[in-house]
This record gives C-alpha cells, structure tokens and sequence, in this order.
C-alpha cells in the first residue's frame, strides 16, 4: 500500500556525486592520519616500541 | 510496534518540512571544503614556515618536520575557513571574493564553522603530540589571533585592522623555528617582523585598487578612511622601516654577505615601488603604480625568504665541507 512507503530524501546525481567526493576525502585524510601516527610514534619512541613481551 | 514505526517516520514528516534550509542535503564538494582553506595563502604560510623551520640551528628528523609543516598548514587553513564563515556577509559584496564556497552558496556557514574547529583542534594537536606544546600553542594562539582578534573584532572596526591582524601572517616562520628548537628565538622574532612590516604596504596597496569594493562591504579599510594620499604616505613610511629590518639578520650575523646584499637590493627595489605609489596623482584610477607595488611586493616576500634559506643552507653545506 501507498501509505506503508516510507518517505525519503532521494539524492540528485549531483548531491551523490558531491557526497561521494566528500566521502573519499575524508577517508584518504583519516588514512594520512594513521600512518602519520604509526610512523611518528616509531621514530619518536623507535623500533623497540614493538617489542612486546607476549 | 510495528504499528509505531509505521506511524513516526510519517509524524515526522508531516511536522516538519524535507524542502527546508535545515534539511538541505549539501553539494558542496570536497574540492569546496579546499577552497575553504584558502589554499594561495596556505602556500605563503607553508613557505616562510619552512624557511623558519630549515633556518633553525639544530636538526629535526625529516618525517616530523613534514608533519610540523603539515599541521601549520591546516592550522592556517583553518583559520582561513573560520574567515570564511564570519565574513560570508561582506564576501558576497566584495567581487574579489563573492565567488567564495559559503557566499556562492556551496557550503552551508554551518559546515564552514564546523570544518574550521575541527581542523584547528586536529592541526594543533597533532603538532602539540607529535613536535612540541611550544609550537602547538603558537599555532593556536596564531588561529585565535587570526579568527578571533583579527575577523571577528578588528576587521570591522578600525583601519588598523591589517596593521595588527597582520601579526597572525606573520607567526609560521616563528612556530617553524619553535618546532625545531623548542624555542623562540631573536632570528625567529627578525622574520616575524619582516612579514609584520610587509602586510600593510602590501594590503594597503591592493586596498588602493580595491578600495570601491572595500566601501561597499562597509570594511573600514585605509584609503577609504584616511584618504588615498594618506594611504600612499603610509605605504612609503613602511616601506622605509621594512627595507632596512629586511637586511636586520646580516648585520646581526645571523646571515651571510650574499643575503645582506639581496636584501638590500629588494628592500631598495620596495622602497622605489613604495615611491611610486608615494608619487601618484590624485586622479588616477587605473593605479598602475599601487598594483605595481602590490605584485613587486609578493615577489620581495617570496624572494628574500628564499634568500634566507638559500643562505643558511649553503653556511651549514660550507661548515660541513670546513668540518
């Protein structure tokens, strides 16, 4: 029935085009951001910071 | 239940309208979001920050240096966006500047005020962990004079606005040198002044030539308060204080001979544009002589930074090879 359909926002192609874009911007930027830590943590620390007793 | 979640989506929409402002599903690209950071000036800040940075007396490991400059950049580009959002008013009457995402209409203010904080508490702390808390603070310090004491409160209000505002362009050669050594240094505060005493000449030039789409936007810049031959005194007066403070970091010994003189030379070449401008009729409007100025003065910026850096690179190549 009609009436059971739920209203939506249905996107543009232009609206999915910009959210896709802001999407993987963001995305790279967190990946940048990880890799920066992982990198700086081993030369601020060096490579002994891996050494973990198990 | 079932019976609920049929009904509340519906409630929902009945009360409130999808089509509102509030509900708008945004456009704005991540190219936007970019431009937000004000990527030409960016590329002024990331440049003197690293002259500042190579200049310092000691080493810094090569990866951390890239993520201090980094995190200098996104901290001014944050500032940039904060701009950005508190001006879209005066933007959007400003021809310059009417094209900007949040005028334009490409991006909510909303998300502009957002994207600026975050970036500016992610910028700051990650030099802050990453580098040193020294640097961290005066890149906080630099975005809250910049957003804060410059957009908010004087660029509205007095026509020294870019004379004091001018002290938040002037800190990343300063938090470069402060990343490196821990400290703030006299060579550091001699860069900062460089850039201190530049800013009026060069915005008060471009303001010269602008100085229509300044009165429009209500912007109480120079030329339109004081007078056009008032302005043109001012960018000689600083001229002739920037073309020797300029040559400050050979006489102290801070740089070589081959700096003194490049120095001298670009501050010479200042001064004669700053005359120029000193000597412009009353009825000209095409300014030739004040846009003149305007581009000599990016390429003094450019240069005499590029100078410096050249200079102590070569000191410390030469010290290596004397060693």
């Amino acid at each position: 029935m009609a009436e059971d359909k739920q209203e939506t926002v249905i996107l543009t192609e232009r609206q999915q085009k910009a959210r896709r874009s802001r999407s993987i911007a963001i995305g790279i930027a967190l990946a940048a951001l990880v890799v920066i830590f992982y990198v700086a943590t081993i030369i601020k620390f060096g490579p002994s910071i891996l050494d973990r007793a198990m | 239940m079932l019976e609920r979640n049929e009904q509340e989506p519906m409630a929902l929409v009945d009360d409130t309208r999808i089509d509102e402002p509030a509900f708008r599903v945004s456009e704005a690209t991540a190219g936007d979001f970019f431009s937000l950071l004000k990527p030409r000036v960016m590329s002024l800040v990331v440049f003197t920050a690293f002259v500042g940075l190579a200049a310092a007396p000691v080493a810094i490991n090569p990866f951390l240096a890239v993520v201090a400059i980094l995190a200098i950049a996104v901290g001014a580009g944050a500032s940039g966006a904060l701009n950005m959002w508190y001006d879209a008013d005066i933007d959007a009457v400003m021809s310059r500047t009417a094209t900007r995402p949040v005028p334009s209409g490409r991006v909510a203010p909303g998300e502009a005020l957002v994207f600026g904080l975050v970036l500016s508490a992610l910028s700051v702390m990650t030099l802050g962990v990453l580098v040193n808390w020294l640097s961290a603070a005066l890149l906080a310090f630099t975005i809250f004079f910049y957003a804060v004491v410059y957009t908010i409160w004087l660029k509205r209000s007095t026509p020294q606005n870019i004379v004091i505002g001018g002290a938040a362009g002037a800190f990343p050669p300063v938090i470069g040198w402060a990343a490196v050594t821990g400290s703030v240094s006299l060579e550091s505060v001699i860069l900062f002044l460089i850039i201190f005493l530049w800013t009026p000449p060069h915005f008060w030039a471009l303001a010269l030539f602008k100085s229509g789409d300044y009165e429009r936007a209500g912007i109480p810049m120079m030329p339109n308060v004081a007078g056009e031959a008032s302005t043109r005194r001012q960018i000689f007066a600083y001229a002739l204080v920037l073309a020797p403070v300029g040559v400050l970091p050979w006489y102290l010994g801070y740089a070589g001979a081959v700096y003194g003189a490049a120095a001298a030379l670009l501050g010479a070449g200042f001064v004669w544009y700053s005359w120029k401008v000193l000597r412009m009729s009353d009825g000209d409007r095409a300014m030739r002589p004040a846009k003149a100025l305007f581009g000599y003065s990016l390429l003094y910026l450019f240069a005499i930074f590029a100078v410096y850096l050249a200079d102590s690179v070569a000191e410390r190549a030469l010290g290596l090879v004397g060693a």
